[in-house]
């Protein structure tokens, strides 16, 4: 890749991975629980194998809005959806698409570590089955070894996944995530109850898995999204309308150092949210 | 004027939670105390006898208790073998297959299942399984028809007590297993059965013990003749049913002898709640 074409991927300490060809195009999606509208004609194109971060206030919609790119949404009866996204561009609401490979195709770490009930290895043998892998114990130790976890679980891989602490808890749901060798990567507040030192084990994670998948993160953590993001979007709940909205999205740098918004200005400043 | 502190009301509420636990173990220790009691004349006056006598022949002096508590055994486990996979499926069906809709009515025939009164149970078994199992291998009335009836009796006990305990794990378990692109089914076998063993357990320990102790069921269906049963057409007599139909009657080293019986059912459920928390505890350790 031409790292000149995108000077601020270098700017920012970033590989140039970044390639400016849409891996999603999210057009005029909308959603409601029921009767009450959460975002209405979101409109977005996610680049591919960049880190695209979200940021904005709590209860604006951005956790719904994520779980809408791999249909997790619907595990919300009354969630309803309308509009349409596009991964690579094919309909991800095609009826002919096989949901269970949507999701493996599009993975996501949740914002609280949720190993499965089971021993360490398991945690990540039983999706790899689901999915008829082969070479299963060589792939546990790869997707391990990617989040750095190998070293201190190696000789405890049949200890219940419990007995991990939050942050090793946290990269174990990564690695369950990245072992189905997933196109995207979707995090909600991965970081939000981890330790500084965990936040920093994960971030440098994320900049080693850029490129190789599409990353979107939401995070409330301002320093963060400019640390690890290439683009960002500002999510913001619109008082009069009663929805939430994205008020300005672009590259992280911009964002940051120039934001057109005068809320985003605000925000990005520590003023506002 | 007397304020009531945090600290005081903790104090309150915790008192009245001791007092109550403490009633309720008296209670069982003072019950004890009183079959106990009332068993050891018998027990002085019969000691092993008690497991050697020819039979039960209470008019001849003849006090043998094994064939009782071999039908118990046998009844309430073999309905116990029946209810266990019955009470998971439903459990599960209406948990995770049934819709909505389906869902509800489900839900409340369990229920209404759970609260029958037994004498209901009893009277249909009399009345339709007997005969039916009579024209099988008479009499009908027998070990099996038992088996059947307490199967039905019990099997709501389990699958209400797993509905309960499925509601709070599963949430965010399924919302993982789902987002991973796993199936449903893999889902229920592979992760949320098995971190429920303890509580399946718990709730079969639990319908074990309320088949143990039904008695006018049993007592209608089984036939009540005192014999080790070689087969299960043949009838049985429970320990629960030896003392409802005798009691009346009773007098003396017979009277006794019947609070024996009850002294074998009493500790027969004990060592099966010791047992079961003995494993549990076990199995609570290791997690
Ligand atoms: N399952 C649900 N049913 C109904 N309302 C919900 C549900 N989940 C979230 N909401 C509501 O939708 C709004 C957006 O929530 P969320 O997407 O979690 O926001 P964010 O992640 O930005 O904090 C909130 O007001 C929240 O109360
Ligand atoms: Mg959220």
């Amino acid at each position: 890749m031409n790292q000149n074409k995108y000077p601020w991927v270098k700017e920012l300490g970033c590989k140039p991975c970044c390639e400016l060809k849409p891996k999603i195009k999210i057009k005029n999606l909308s959603l409601s629980y029921g009767k009450r509208q959460i975002f209405e004609d979101i409109n977005l194109e996610i680049n591919t194998g960049c880190v695209t971060g979200i940021i904005g206030p709590s209860a604006c919609g951005k956790s719904s809005f994520i779980s809408c790119l791999n249909r997790m949404i619907e595990v919300v009866p009354s969630a309803k959806v309308s509009g349409d996204v596009l991964i690579d561009g094919k309909s991800i609401f095609d009826s002919r698409l096989d949901l269970n490979e949507l999701r493996k195709k599009v993975g996501i770490v949740f914002q609280e570590p949720t190993p499965l009930p089971l021993s360490i290895e398991s945690n990540i043998i039983l999706p790899l089955k689901e999915h008829k892998f082969d070479h299963i114990s060589e792939r546990v130790e790869k997707a391990l070894r990617d989040v750095g976890l190998w070293n201190e679980v190696k000789n405890i891989l049949k200890e219940p996944a419990n007995y991990l602490s939050g942050g090793q808890k946290q990269r174990l749901c990564m690695a369950r995530t990245i072992a189905l060798g997933p196109e995207i990567i979707l995090m909600d507040e991965p970081c939000s109850s981890l330790d500084p030192i965990s936040t920093d084990v994960v971030e440098k994670l994320i900049h080693d898995l850029k490129g190789k998948y599409t990353i979107i993160i939401i995070t409330h953590n301002l320093a963060q999204a400019r640390r690890v993001c290439d683009f960002v979007a500002t999510f913001w709940y619109d008082g009069e309308k009663e929805i939430g909205q994205i008020i300005e999205f672009g590259r992280c740098i911009d964002i940051f150092e120039n934001p057109k918004n005068k809320i985003v200005q605000d925000y990005v400043g520590g003023l506002k949210g | 004027m007397y304020q009531l502190t945090k600290k005081n009301k903790d104090f309150i509420l915790e008192s009245v939670l001791t007092i109550n636990g403490l009633f309720s173990a008296i209670a069982v220790g003072l019950i004890f105390i009183f079959v106990t009691r009332e068993s050891l004349p018998a027990i002085h006056l019969k000691g092993w006898a008690f497991f050697i006598d020819k039979s039960w022949y209470p008019l001849e002096g003849q006090f043998n208790v094994l064939p009782m508590i071999a039908g118990t055994i046998f009844v309430s486990l073999g309905a116990l073998i029946l209810a266990s996979p019955l009470g998971l499926f439903s459990a599960i069906f209406i948990s995770f297959y049934a819709h909505g809709s389906l869902a509800w009515p489900f839900r409340r025939v369990v229920e209404l299942y759970a609260g029958l009164p037994s004498v209901i149970f009893g009277f249909w078994g009399l009345m339709k399984l007997v005969p039916m199992l009579n024209e099988i291998r008479p009499p009908g009335q027998s070990l099996l028809a038992g088996i059947l009836i307490l199967a039905l009796m019990i099997f709501p006990i389990i699958t209400l007590n797993l509905m309960a305990n499925f509601r709070p794990s599963s949430k965010k378990y399924y919302r993982v297993a789902l987002s991973l692109g796993m199936r449903k089914s893999t889902y229920i076998w592979s992760i949320l059965l098995p971190s429920l063993k303890q509580q399946i357990v718990g709730a079969m320990i639990l319908a074990l013990g309320r088949a143990m102790g039904e008695t006018m069921a049993v007592l209608m269906v089984c036939g009540n003749i005192v014999k080790m049963p070689t087969s299960i057409f043949d009838p049985i007599r429970t320990l629960t049913a030896n003392i409802a139909l005798e009691m009346a009657y009773a007098m003396n080293e017979h009277r006794s002898a019947l609070f024996f019986t009850g002294l074998i059912l009493f500790l027969l459920i004990f060592v099966l709640i010791s047992v079961a928390d003995f494993w549990r505890r076990h199995e609570s350790w290791k997690e």
